[in-house]
């Protein structure tokens, strides 16, 4: 009994070792006080490169079911755990760095930041509705707060009220749909309500996914549950909308393609159709919403919407080889939006962000070095071959074609096309644009994780591309 | 005169789960009562699951419902908390005009 207890807590051992130094780490910040931030920051970011250690460590292993069924780690949820850790400690170190500079430096920014990619971690390796209802939450509550961070500025404390709200509705719809699935099947457990399916009353089922299907579309900012999106990006503090865009989206996107494919493979049809609606207005509110947008973090938010209607598309498909283009096409998105975000940061005018077209206009004359950072992110975000992007899209839309949905993917490419504009606005605005009003220093850390991922989008990814190939076909390939 | 079974129940949870996602849209005065909305979507699924749980004859559903009262207080606390800070701001708590952003 002892035996199998010390091995499922060996299992799961990033989750309880984050959980545990998320606590040692939050009662040394309340002992020390903010004079430990940095120290915290940097112990956070190690305790998240030890639990991706340790994934990698397990990585090969065959899939283990813990406690009961609850959580599982397999080779969907490794991927999915290392890159939310990645990100996680990315944003970490933007964030602290940023904090200090305009006089926010708080110990709990780290700490909630490893909450939060707690609550990931165990939504990517959730193989239950309790669990998976826990790790939305535990992320949720975490974020909520982040998007509040900045609590004397009336935008910052607006996005988190305006982010929890809406967020604690979606949290009702959802859970209200996982009370009718488990009424009507009997089962929490994703394998067992795959078993009770073909005895189960299909209306109610069937009403219940749709209700989780919102709730979860909610999470990942896609139409028509998308309204928070441009509010919270606009008012949360920069680098916590840099974490807010990827990696949540990311352990979503999995926590979706694990309850679809594991738990409801015989409703297929049904799901799909709902998906189908979801992805096509994604696509439609984010490319066209973008373009009337004057602030970046607004237009950078629908966006975001729009990579999720193109994600979408592939989960949307249905099979192993959509699941495989959605985690590429995740990662792709993940980094280069990480990065652009980043690139935001790098400069200010006068203590003031970089925050509109206007005070990007003419960019290029005064920090060229930035301006070609931020050119190549935005031409990769756009599609544009042969960088990183293009890839991302490339397979979504092989795999729609693939599974036989040819009008949705013609939908997704004029639709990528159209928010290409708005990408190529921002362009057109820092070089060929007037104004040549000087920028204050470059924020070294800022612009070292924006050349990273620019590099990334650019000549690293065809290096990278087919490595990130097979082994995303192997997590994907856990579901079927 | 019949019992009460499963679809009271479940009656009962669907009108109050709708009671309380009306009350999230109608609720503009006030965001104290825009959290009293959100507690009743949370404990109509409660009502859903422990009626399913007895009528399941299991026990899963009433553990879930623990779960779920368990995060409604987190959940409350923290939405709490964010009011506080948005009340420091701005010193009222009607989301009428709480649009400095728009949208």
């Amino acid at each position: 009994m002892m035996d199998v207890l010390v091995q499922q807590l060996f299992f799961a051992g990033a989750e309880v070792w984050l959980a545990v130094m998320a606590m040692v780490l939050l009662v040394v910040g309340a002992f020390v006080g903010n004079r430990a931030t940095a120290a915290i920051s940097y112990a956070s970011v190690l305790v998240l490169a030890a639990a991706v250690a340790f994934i990698i460590g397990l990585n090969g292993h065959p899939r283990v079911s813990l406690f009961g069924g609850a959580i599982s780690t397999d080779a969907l949820a490794n991927f999915g755990r290392i890159m939310v850790f990645v990100t996680a400690a990315l944003a970490i170190v933007l964030g602290d760095r940023w904090m200090k500079r305009v006089g926010l430096q708080k110990f709990e920014y780290p700490v909630l930041m490893l909450l939060a990619a707690l609550g990931m971690s165990v939504m990517v390796s959730a193989n239950s509705l309790i669990s998976l209802y826990l790790g939305i939450e535990m992320q949720s509550l975490a974020l909520y707060v982040l998007a509040a961070f900045s609590r004397d500025n009336p935008k910052s404390s607006e996005a988190g009220l305006k982010y929890f709200v809406l967020g604690a509705l979606s949290s009702g719809l959802l859970l209200y749909g996982i009370s009718l699935i488990y009424g009507f099947t009997g089962q929490v457990g994703f394998a067992e309500i795959a078993n009770a399916l073909p005895t189960s009353s299909k209306v109610g089922v069937v009403f219940g996914l749709v209700f989780m299907l919102a709730g979860l579309a909610f999470k990942v900012s896609a139409a028509p549950f998308h309204m928070w999106t441009p509010d919270v990006y606009e008012g949360a503090p920069t680098p916590v909308v840099a974490f807010f865009s990827s990696a949540p989206k990311l352990a979503a996107m999995i926590l979706t393609a694990r309850v679809l494919t594991e738990g409801f493979a015989l409703a297929t049809p049904e799901w799909q159709q709902v998906l189908i609606v979801i992805a096509v207005l994604s696509m439609i509110f984010g490319s066209f919403g973008g373009l009337v947008q004057g602030n970046i973090k607004r237009l950078l938010a629908y966006s975001s919407i729009a990579n999720m209607g193109f994600a979408l598309v592939g989960l949307a498909a249905g099979t192993a080889a959509g699941v495989q283009s959605v985690l590429i096409y995740m990662v792709i998105y993940m980094l280069t939006s990480l990065g652009l975000f980043a690139g935001l940061l790098v400069t200010a005018r006068q203590g003031r962000p970089l925050e509109s077209f206007e005070d990007f206009a003419g960019l290029a004359k005064v920090r060229p070095g930035l301006a070609l950072v931020m050119t190549l992110l935005l031409f990769s975000a756009a599609g544009i071959p042969p960088l990183a992007g293009f890839w991302g899209k490339f397979f979504v839309f092989k795999a729609a074609l693939d599974a036989g949905l040819v009008w949705l993917a013609v939908i997704g490419v004029v639709l990528s096309v159209i928010a290409a504009f708005y990408y190529l606005k921002l362009i057109k605005v820092m070089w060929f644009d007037e104004g040549d009003r000087p920028v204050d220093g470059i924020a070294w850390d800022a612009g070292l994780v924006a050349l990273a991922m620019a590099l990334f989008v650019g000549p690293i990814s065809w290096f990278v591309l087919p490595v990130l190939e097979p082994w995303a076909l192997r997590a994907a390939a856990i579901l079927f | 005169m019949s019992s009460v079974g499963l679809p009271h129940f479940l009656g009962v949870a669907a009108i109050v789960f709708t009671v309380g996602v009306f009350g999230i849209f109608a609720a503009r005065k006030n965001i104290i009562a825009i959290l009293m909305s959100i507690e009743l979507m949370l404990l109509a699924v409660n009502i859903n699951l422990v009626a399913f749980s007895t009528y399941w004859g299991q026990v899963t559903g009433q553990i879930f419902a623990m779960f779920v009262l368990t995060v409604a207080a987190a959940e409350a606390a923290v939405g709490l908390a964010i009011l506080v800070t948005f009340f420091r701001n701005r010193g009222d708590i009607a989301v009428d005009d709480a649009s400095v952003m728009k949208g």
